[in-house]
């Protein structure tokens, strides 16, 4: 029978909730980023390039250091490695908040937005493209670590999984931040994707331990998870020790700042909502 | 008249922006099978209406009932049911038409995708662009796949924007007669939004004549022709709209 004299077209188990319908749209969102890196070799360049020529560089530093440094000759991967975990934080911030961004430009946020689609559906594709996007990006370099400099991020053992997790779900919650604004105050606000973890870069310890920081700018410090994983990755490396009071810190944090996160994100989509702006954010 | 006969009832619908009223206080209902037009000039409030329909803007007061539904508290209960086209909205350049309404299948969940959308590929001459890129297509072959996205659920409410804005002739002529096909086929209930007299006047069994944000005058086209003594919708319409103009 054709199209036009078709019978209705019910839906995936005569509804659309449940967690198999969540998934499926989760999926779809996911495929439409999926056909966009697989179509765009420059895309795929992009994502890793820089943690590649983070990589070398901090390694050939890492070289130098070892003939004139006790401290860098003890650990030698732990500025690598420092480098490899910082590219997680901001491979997935970004992540994140470019496949936010690619729907904006691409003025197909209104067509997601009257679909059946939930917020915390749109929410959940954007975190599993950041992984994507992050494990394409840091994988490379992390792999050239070993077989450049000897230096591997897997040295860490199991506690590597714990870091991994803290600083991806950390920035999911940055990712959050930025989508937010962006749906406040429009695409004005994009360039704010490439700089936010930047800001937390000097109070993140990763190059150098927390300890080193000011008295007043120590506290900051440890109300972020960024720096109990750096701490938790000196431990290991220079001490040998696993710190899991670091680690529960890092992920009682996280839960904090997803939780503000999301509550942005969903605050500043009601916001859009009320004023109008989901039709215009692209414009 | 009961929710499934009436599939969109409108009441008391009004949208303010701080000291601006967009749209104020606009009542109207579909019925199944029934196509209705919303014609007003630029700013009438047309679009504003059609976006707190899809639950898009939040009205600042009124109700919306869609398919049985309060689409303001539950919209999620109705939008796998409901569909739109508008010409504010694209669908994502770089990929190809096979690609994007491959995903809207999904995102709507069709049981039967592949089918479904055979189904639009052949009846809205798809073969041909198939694998293109979105963004390199025609204003009119984006129509055609914009129309298709809107229809990949058999939607039982549509709302169209404009849907033949920067067509030409010919493929909006086309455009036309497939919808009228279409709703004959599905009993759907058409919400459409244009600017083009002639359309509305060939589409519409009824009428919402809007300015300024207020329902001015409703009715079958012809009755409205009759009522205001003239000999097309469009000489209505430049009445109406001339009226503002004499007010101000």
């Amino acid at each position: 029978m054709s199209a036009l004299g078709r019978p209705r077209v019910a839906l995936h188990e005569g509804d659309d909730r449940g967690a198999g319908a969540s998934l499926r749209r989760i999926s779809a969102v996911v495929l439409r980023h999926a056909y966009i890196l697989r179509g765009s070799w420059p895309r795929l360049f992009e994502l890793m390039y820089w943690p590649l020529l983070q990589m070398v560089l901090w390694g050939f530093v890492t070289l130098y250091l070892l003939q004139i440094s006790s401290v860098i000759a003890s650990a030698a991967g732990i500025l690598v490695t420092g480098v490899l975990l910082w590219e997680i934080l901001f491979r997935g911030q970004l992540g994140f908040s470019i496949s936010f961004l690619e729907e904006v430009w691409s003025r197909n946020l209104g067509n997601l937005a009257v679909s059946p689609l939930r917020p915390w559906e749109f929410l959940a594709s954007l975190m599993v493209m950041s992984l994507v996007r992050t494990l394409l990006g840091v994988l490379p370099a992390a792999l050239l670590a070993i077989w450049f400099y000897e230096a591997s991020v897997f040295a860490l053992g199991l506690p590597l999984v714990g870091f991994f997790v803290a600083l991806i779900v950390m920035s999911w919650a940055l990712g959050m931040g930025v989508c937010a604004l962006i749906l406040r105050v429009g695409l004005g606000a994009e360039s704010i994707a490439w700089l936010v973890v930047f800001i937390l870069a000097p109070v993140s310890a990763v190059y150098y331990p927390v300890s080193v920081l000011p008295e007043w700018l120590q506290q900051v410090s440890w109300c972020l998870p960024t720096a109990a994983v750096f701490e938790g990755m000196r431990a290991i490396l220079l001490d040998g020790t696993f710190r899991p009071d670091l680690l529960l810190r890092a992920f009682l944090l996280d839960a904090l700042y997803l939780a503000i996160g999301a509550g942005l994100f969903l605050y500043s989509y009601h916001v859009a909502r009320r004023r109008g702006l989901l039709l215009q954010i692209g414009e | 008249m009961s929710d499934a006969a009436q599939p969109l009832q409108v009441e008391g619908l009004t949208k303010r922006f701080g000291d601006f009223t967009a749209v104020d206080a606009v009542s109207f209902s579909v019925a199944s099978g029934e196509t209705l037009g919303l014609l007003g000039g630029n700013g009438a409030g047309k679009t504003t209406t059609i976006s707190m329909l899809l639950g898009l803007l939040l009205p600042t007061a009124g109700t919306i009932r869609m398919l049985g539904e309060d689409m303001i508290a539950h919209r999620y209960r109705v939008l796998g049911r409901i569909n739109f086209s508008s010409p504010y909205v694209a669908m994502p350049r770089r990929l190809t038409v096979g690609e994007n309404l491959r995903i809207f299948a999904r995102l709507y969940g069709m049981p039967d995708a592949r089918q479904r959308l055979a189904e639009l590929r052949e009846q809205l001459d798809l073969d041909a662009l198939w694998k293109r890129p979105t963004g390199r297509l025609s204003a009119g072959q984006q129509t055609r796949v914009s129309l298709a996205k809107a229809l990949l659920n058999d939607p039982e409410v549509l709302l169209l924007d404009e849907p033949t804005a920067s067509l030409d002739p010919d493929t909006a002529d086309w455009l036309r007669t497939w919808l009228e096909r279409w709703q004959r086929a599905r009993g759907a209930a058409i919400l459409l939004a244009s600017h083009n007299m002639a359309e509305v006047e060939r589409l519409c069994g009824r009428v919402l004549m809007m300015k300024a944000g207020k329902v001015v005058d409703q009715g079958p086209p012809a009755e409205l022709i009759r009522r205001y003594g003239r000999d097309t919708l469009e000489e209505v319409f430049l009445d109406i709209a001339r009226a503002k103009a004499e007010a101000a």
